[in-house]
C-alpha cells in the first residue's frame, strides 16, 4: 500500500516476507476453539471485538448527546431519555471501553510476549476475566433494554438510593461483575510480571509499556474491590433500604462520596496509565532511539500509582471537606501532576537526536501529547482549591475528563492498534487513510472539546438537557467537531477489517523495532517462543538489533 | 490413584519443543510455566493478592464502621448488647476448628494420604455448615426482634428496654429516640458485614465440595497441592475476618450493667 | 459577495448572543480570572514548550536529515529541570487556589443571611423578613450576602457563574456560600449537581438591586411574617417554651443570646452555636445535651420541614429575652405528639 519513501515498510524484510503457516489463528478452528481458549493473544482478540462493539455503543449515546445539545431547547427526546443517554453514555465507556481497553487487549497480547514467556501465569483467570467482561456487558445492555439507568455513571446518593425508579440494582451488577474482570487481569498481570520473566529479563529490562501495566494492575486490585462493596451497598440500601448512607436514617451520603471517589480517582489512573506505555514503545521505535531517562519513565508510573491513591477527595472540595482535607488533598493532587509533566518532557527528548519518521502510530503519538498536555494542565486547574470551585461540575470538567480519556487514552489506544495490527493479524493496514482517521480525529477531538472549556468557564453545567440560548454557538461548534470525530473513529473500524484479507504481508519487524515481540514471526506461534529467550541486552537496545538483523536468518513456523 | 487425571488436564499445547522438558513430573503442570517450582509460586503468590483484593473489599466496610461507631458510640453500645455473645463465641470456636481441620487438609496432601484429607475436608465442610446454621438462627432471631434493617425495623426496645425480672432494673441503658434510631446504622453494617462474610463462607463451601470431589479421585494425593494449600489460604482469610468482626461487634462495646 | 443566510445570522447571533467571557459581577470574580489568567497563561507557556520541543525535534532530527540516531541514555539535570520547575509552579497554584479558596468560602461577620432550600426541581429562597421567592434570588449590591443552603432530597449544587460561586446544598446539613454582587442586573443561578429527571430546569435567576431597589423590593414583597415571627409560632404550638422557658428550674436550657456563644455540652466538649448546631440539636438532641441538663429532649426528626427548621433557628438566633417566651407560655396550646419517652434517667 504505501510506499512513500519516508516509511520503514519498504525494508527488505517486509517485500519477501509471506505469512507463516502456523500461528495462533489457525492453530485450532472452530468457534469453540476461540471460546475455550486459554491463548492470551486470542483472549485479547476476544476482548478487542467485544471491546470495540462497546466502544460503538458509548459513541453512539455520545452522538445523540451532541445532537440533543445542538439547540438550547430540549426537543430530540425527553429529559428522562437524555439523562439515560449520559449515564448510559458514561458507563458504557468507563468500565466496559476505557478501564479494560488497553490492558485487556494489547496488554492481554503483549505482557507475556515482551516477558518472553508463553502465556499468562493464570490462562484460565484469563478466559474467565473475559466471561465476567461479557456478563458485565450483559447486565448493561439488559439495564438499557428494560429502560435503561439514569444516574450517572457517578451513582450518586441519595438519588440513586431512594429518588430513581430506573434500572438501578441492574447498571450495579454490571459494574460489580465488570470489576471483578478487572481486578483479575490486574492479579494475572501482576503474578505474570513478578514471576514469569525469561531468563534475563530483569525489573530494568523490561519494556516501559510493561512497567505502565504494572502500575495499572497494582491500582486494579487494590482499588476496584472498594467500589465493589460501595456498590454493593447502594444495592442492598435500594433493594432491602439498609441505612448506611441515607441522612434520614443517619448514614452519611459523603460516605458514598468518599468510597466512590477511593476508586474512581484511582480509576483514571489505570484508564492513562497503560496508554503511557503504549506511547512510550511508539516514540522509542519511530525515532530508532531508546526512551530518554528509562527509570524516570518507570518510576513515573509507579509514582502516579502511588500518589493516585492519596487524590480521591478533590472530586468534593465543594462538598464541605473539612478545610484541612481540602488543603492536603490539593497538595497531593499537585504532586500527582508532576510526574505525567515528567513523561511527557522523557518523551519529547526522545525525539532529540533520533532518526524520525512519521508513520501512523507515531502522529496518533502526537496527537497524545498535545491532547494529554492539555488535558493533565487542566487537571491542575481543577486541582486547585478556588479555581475548581468555579470550575468543577461545569462542561469545563466534561472537557478536561475527555482530553485526558479520549485525547490520551484513546489516542494512545488506536496508537497502539496501529502500531501492533502488523503484529496481531500479520497484514499491514492501508498507511493513507489510517493518517487521515489520525488527523481527522485530531482536527474532530479539538473541535469538539474545546468549545466546552470555554463553555465550562461560561458556567454551563454539565448533565444538562437544556441550556441558555447565549451558549449555543459553542455548542454547535463542538457538535460540528463531534461528527467529524466520529468519522475519524469510523475510518480504522472499515480499513482495519479490510486490511485482515488484503493488507499488505506485516513480517516480523515492519517498524524495525526492538521488543521481544517484534522478534518473532507475525502472527506469533501460540506458545510464542520455540525456545525460551534469553535477553541479554537492555529494552530498547537499536544497536543490538541491528546486530542482530546483520545475521539473523529468519525463522518461520 | 488413577490416570483419569492425565485427562481432565490434556496438553492442548503440545509441540515438538516441549518434549524438552523432561522434568516434566506431574500432569497437572502447566505447559507455560517454566517448572513446577514456578508454577506454584505463582499460584500461591496469585492467592496473596487476591486476599489483599479481598482486605480492601472488607476495608470499605470496616472504615464505615470505624467512622459511625465514633459518632453514634451510644447506639453501637446498645445495639452491641442485642446480638448474642454466646452464639457469636461458638462460631468463632466453630470457624477455628474448621481452620483447624484445613490446615490439617493442607498436611495430608503434602504426605500424600488421600483419605485422611478427603476426611478433614469433609470436617472442614461440616464446620463450615454449622457456622452458617448459627448464623441463620443469630439471623433469625433478629427478625423476630424487628432487627433487620428497612421497613419493619423497630426502635422500641432501645428506647424503652425491658424490665429485668430479678432486679426490677431496666435491662439496658434506655436510648433517647433520636439515637435510638442510630440503632439501624449499625444493624445495616452487621447484617453487610456478616452477611458478606457469609457469602464467602458459602463460595468457600462450593469449592470445598469440589476440591473434596477431586481429593476423593486421589488428585493431590501425588504431590500436587497446590489448589489445597491455595484453598487454605482462602480458607483463613475468612476465618480472620470473622476473628476482626466478631470482637468488632459483638464484644468491644460489651459492659457490665451499672 | 454574497454570504448565505443562514451562515450570516449565525455569526450576528454569535457576536451579539455567544458571550465568551462571563461577566465579573462579584467582588470574588476577578480573583477567581487572575489565577484564571496565571494558570492559562502557564498551560500556554507549556503547551508551548511541547510543541518547540516536538515539532523542533522532528524537523531536525527527521529521517531524511539525521538517518541514523545517536544513543543518549537519559540526564539527571535535565531530569531534576523538568521535576522541579513544574512542581514549584504547581506548588505557586496550590497555595493560590488555597488562599481563593479561603476567600471564597470564609464569609465576612457583617454579611446578612439569607435562606436557600433546594429541592428537585426548585430553588427556594427565604429572606430574613419573610420574602420568600421560588427559582430567584433578590440581592442588594455592594453587601456582603451569606447563602445558608440545605437540600430537602438529594445532592444539589448553587452555583452563579457571574460570581464565580458554587456550592454543593446537601441533605441533612448546612452547607454556607458568600458573595458580594458589584453589578446590578440579572444572572444565571445553576444547579449543578445532577439531580434527577428536570436537573436542567432547576434553573432560577438572582437579581442585583441598587440597596434603594432592593430597600423597595424588601418592603414590596414581603409576606407580612418574617422567618423569627413564624419561627415564634411554631415555638410556642409545638410546645418548646415549656422547657425552654427561661425560668431557673426549667428542663431545657435557656435560648435567649445562646446564638454565636460557646456551649459547653453534658459529654464534654464546647461547641460554637451557630446555625448548623441549632438544626442539628432540634433534630439529634440527645447527641447535643447541654451540660447539666438531663437527655429529655424528644426528637423533631420527621416532624417539622426544612422550611420550619429554618424558622425556628432564625427565631433561636434573634432572641435576646425570654419575656415573650414566657408570656405565650400560658396562651399556647402543647399539641405536640412527641414519640413514647422514657422517663428521666439520670446518667
Amino acid at each position: 500500500m504505501s510506499t512513500t519513501s519516508s516509511t520503514i515498510i519498504n525494508l527488505p524484510d517486509q517485500r519477501t516476507a509471506t505469512l507463516p503457516k502456523r500461528n495462533y489463528l489457525n492453530n485450532e478452528h472452530g468457534l469453540l476453539s476461540w471460546l475455550l481458549t486459554g491463548d492470551h493473544k486470542r483472549i485479547a482478540i476476544l476482548y478487542l471485538i467485544s471491546i470495540t462493539f462497546f466502544f460503538f455503543i458509548g459513541g453512539v449515546f455520545a452522538g445523540l448527546i451532541r445532537l440533543e445539545l445542538l439547540t438550547p431547547q430540549p426537543d430530540l427526546m425527553a429529559s428522562d431519555t437524555y439523562n439515560k443517554m449520559f449515564s448510559m453514555h458514561g458507563i458504557v465507556m468507563i468500565f466496559l471501553f476505557l478501564v479494560p481497553s488497553v490492558p485487556a487487549t494489547l496488554g492481554n497480547f503483549l505482557i507475556p510476549i515482551m516477558l518472553g514467556t508463553r502465556d499468562l501465569a493464570f490462562p484460565k483467570i484469563n478466559l474467565l476475566s473475559w466471561y465476567l467482561y461479557l456478563a458485565g456487558g450483559t447486565f448493561t445492555l439488559a439495564a438499557l433494554i428494560f429502560g435503561g439507568v439514569d444516574t450517572g455513571w457517578t451513582f450518586t446518593t441519595p438519588l440513586s438510593t431512594h429518588y430513581l425508579n430506573t434500572n438501578v440494582v441492574t447498571a450495579a451488577t454490571a459494574i460489580f461483575i465488570a470489576g471483578f474482570s478487572s481486578i483479575f487481569t490486574g492479579l494475572n498481570f501482576i503474578v505474570t510480571i513478578h514471576r514469569m520473566r525469561a531468563p534475563g529479563m530483569t525489573w530494568f529490562r523490561m519494556p516501559l509499556f510493561v512497567w505502565a501495566h504494572y502500575a495499572a494492575s497494582v491500582l486494579m486490585v487494590l482499588g476496584t474491590p472498594v467500589l465493589a462493596i460501595t456498590i454493593v451497598l447502594v444495592a442492598l440500601e435500594r433493594t432491602i433500604g439498609i441505612g448506611v448512607f441515607d441522612p434520614t436514617k443517619g448514614g452519611d451520603p459523603l460516605l458514598f462520596q468518599h468510597l466512590f471517589w477511593f476508586y474512581s480517582h484511582p480509576a483514571v489512573y489505570i484508564m492513562i496509565l497503560p496508554g503511557m506505555g503504549v506511547i512510550s514503545e511508539i516514540v522509542s521505535t519511530f525515532s530508532r532511539k531508546r526512551v530518554f531517562g528509562y527509570t524516570a519513565v518507570a518510576f513515573s508510573s509507579v509514582a502516579i500509582a502511588l500518589f493516585g491513591f492519596f487524590v480521591w477527595a478533590h472530586h468534593m472540595f465543594i462538598m464541605g471537606v473539612s478545610n484541612y482535607s481540602a488543603l492536603v488533598f490539593s497538595l497531593l493532587t499537585m504532586l500527582v501532576a508532576v510526574p505525567s509533566a515528567i513523561k511527557i518532557f522523557n518523551w519529547a527528548f526522545t525525539l532529540q537526536k533520533g532518526s524520525i519518521t512519521f508513520e501512523t502510530p507515531m502522529l496518533y503519538a502526537f496527537a497524545f501529547f498535545g491532547l494529554f498536555t492539555i488535558g493533565g494542565m487542566t487537571g491542575v486547574f481543577l486541582g486547585a482549591l478556588g479555581m475548581d470551585i468555579h470550575l468543577t461540575e461545569t462542561y469545563f470538567i466534561v472537557a478536561h475528563f475527555h482530553y485526558v480519556m479520549v485525547g490520551g487514552m484513546l489516542m494512545a489506544f488506536l496508537g497502539g492498534i496501529h502500531f501492533w495490527w502488523p503484529k496481531m493479524t500479520g497484514r499491514m493496514y492501508p498507511e493513507s487513510f489510517s493518517k487521515l482517521s489520525a488527523v481527522t480525529s485530531f482536527i474532530g477531538f479539538n473541535l469538539t472539546f474545546m468549545p466546552q472549556f470555554i463553555l465550562g468557564y461560561l458556567g454551563m453545567p454539565r448533565r444538562y438537557h437544556a441550556y441558555p440560548a447565549e451558549y449555543q454557538v459553542l455548542n454547535v461548534l463542538s457538535t460540528a467537531g463531534a461528527t467529524v470525530l466520529g468519522v475519524g473513529f469510523l475510518l480504522p473500524l472499515l480499513y482495519l477489517t479490510w486490511s485482515l484479507r488484503y493488507g499488505a504481508i506485516a513480517g516480523n519487524n515492519p517498524w524495525q523495532a526492538t521488543g521481544l515481540e517484534w522478534q518473532i514471526q507475525s502472527p506469533p506461534l501460540t506458545e510464542n517462543f520455540i525456545e525460551t529467550p534469553i535477553v541479554d541486552h537492555e529494552a530498547y537496545d537499536y544497536e543490538w538489533l541491528a546486530h542482530k538483523t546483520q545475521q539473523e536468518v529468519t525463522t518461520v513456523g | 490413584m488413577d490416570n483419569a487425571v492425565v485427562v481432565t488436564h490434556p496438553h492442548t499445547h503440545e509441540t515438538a519443543v516441549h518434549e524438552e522438558h523432561h522434568h516434566v513430573a506431574l500432569p497437572q503442570h502447566r505447559h507455560h510455566f517454566e517448572t513446577e517450582e514456578q508454577q506454584r509460586e505463582a499460584g500461591t503468590f496469585g492467592m496473596w493478592l487476591f486476599l489483599l483484593t479481598e482486605i480492601m473489599f472488607f476495608g470499605g466496610l470496616f472504615f464505615a464502621y470505624l467512622l459511625y461507631r465514633n459518632w453514634y458510640y451510644d447506639a453501637f453500645v446498645s445495639a452491641s448488647n442485642q446480638l448474642n455473645v454466646t452464639l457469636g463465641a461458638i462460631n468463632t470456636v466453630i470457624l477455628i476448628g474448621s481452620g483447624f481441620f484445613m490446615a490439617l487438609g493442607v498436611w495430608a496432601a503434602e504426605v500424600r494420604k488421600r483419605s485422611l484429607l478427603v476426611l478433614f475436608l469433609v470436617l472442614t465442610t461440616v464446620l463450615g455448615f454449622a457456622f452458617l446454621g448459627i448464623k441463620y438462627v443469630e439471623y433469625h432471631e433478629k427478625w423476630e426482634k424487628h432487627h433487620i434493617p428497612g421497613e419493619h425495623f423497630d426502635i422500641s426496645e432501645f428506647v424503652n428496654p425491658p424490665i429485668d425480672a430479678k432486679t426490677g432494673k431496666a435491662s439496658e441503658k434506655p436510648l433517647a429516640p433520636d439515637m435510638a434510631q442510630k440503632t439501624q446504622v449499625f444493624f445495616s453494617l452487621y447484617f453487610a458485614m456478616t452477611g458478606m462474610h457469609a457469602v464467602h463462607m458459602i463460595i468457600g463451601i462450593v469449592l470445598l465440595f469440589w476440591l473434596t470431589w477431586r481429593a476423593y479421585y486421589g488428585e493431590f494425593s501425588s504431590g500436587y497441592v497446590a489448589p489445597i494449600e491455595n484453598f487454605g489460604l482462602y480458607w483463613h482469610f475468612v476465618d480472620i475476618v470473622w476473628l476482626f468482626l466478631f470482637p468488632l461487634l459483638y464484644l468491644i462495646n460489651r459492659h457490665p450493667l451499672k | 459577495m454574497h454570504i448565505s443566510p443562514v451562515l450570516w445570522q449565525f455569526l450576528v447571533k454569535w457576536l451579539h448572543a455567544s458571550a465568551l467571557f462571563p461577566s465579573e459581577a462579584s467582588t470574588i470574580a476577578p480573583y477567581t480570572d487572575a489565577l484564571y489568567f496565571f494558570l492559562l497563561t502557564i498551560t500556554a507557556v507549556g503547551m508551548v514548550i511541547v510543541g518547540i520541543l516536538v515539532f523542533g525535534f522532528s524537523i531536525r532530527y527527521r529521517k531524511e536529515r539525521h538517518p541514523v540516531a545517536i544513543q543518549v541514555e537519559g540526564s539527571t539535570l535535565l531530569e531534576a529541570t523538568w521535576t522541579i520547575i513544574p512542581l514549584a509552579l504547581f506548588l505557586v497554584v496550590f497555595v493560590w487556589g488555597a488562599l481563593l479558596y479561603f476567600r471564597i468560602y470564609n464569609p465576612p461577620v457583617n454579611s446578612m443571611n439569607i435562606y436557600v432550600v433546594g429541592k428537585q426541581w426548585m430553588w427556594k429562597a427565604e429572606h430574613p423578613g419573610g420574602q420568600h421567592e421560588i427559582n430567584a434570588l433578590h440581592v442588594p449590591m455592594g453587601r456582603p450576602v451569606q447563602l445558608t443552603m440545605i437540600s430537602q432530597d438529594v445532592f444539589h449544587s448553587f452555583s452563579i457563574p457571574d460570581f464565580r460561586v458554587k456550592r454543593e446544598v446537601i441533605p441533612g446539613r448546612y452547607t454556607t456560600v458568600w458573595f458580594e454582587a458589584t453589578t446590578p442586573g440579572t444572572y444565571h443561578i445553576f444547579c449543578t449537581q445532577y439531580c434527577g429527571t428536570k436537573h436542567s430546569e432547576m434553573i432560577g435567576e438572582v437579581t442585583v438591586l441598587t440597596p434603594d431597589d432592593y430597600q423597595r423590593w424588601t418592603q414590596g414583597s414581603t409576606s407580612g411574617m418574617s422567618l423569627a415571627q413564624n419561627g415564634e409560632r411554631l415555638f410556642a404550638s409545638m410546645g418548646c417554651n415549656s422547657c425552654h422557658s427561661g425560668n431557673a428550674a426549667a428542663r431545657g436550657p435557656n435560648l435567649a443570646g445562646v446564638y454565636g456563644s460557646k456551649l459547653q455540652l453534658a459529654n464534654g466538649s464546647e461547641v460554637l452555636v451557630n446555625e448548623a448546631y441549632l438544626r442539628d440539636a432540634i433534630l439529634n438532641p440527645s447527641q447535643h445535651v447541654t451540660a447539666g441538663f438531663a437527655p429529655i429532649m424528644p426528637t423533631y426528626q420527621g416532624q417539622v420541614s426544612e422550611d420550619g427548621l429554618i424558622d425556628l433557628v432564625e427565631y433561636i438566633k434573634g432572641l435576646q429575652t425570654n419575656y415573650r417566651v414566657q408570656q405565650t407560655l400560658t396562651t399556647s396550646q402543647s399539641n405536640q405528639v412527641a414519640p413514647t419517652t422514657p422517663g428521666m434517667v439520670k446518667p
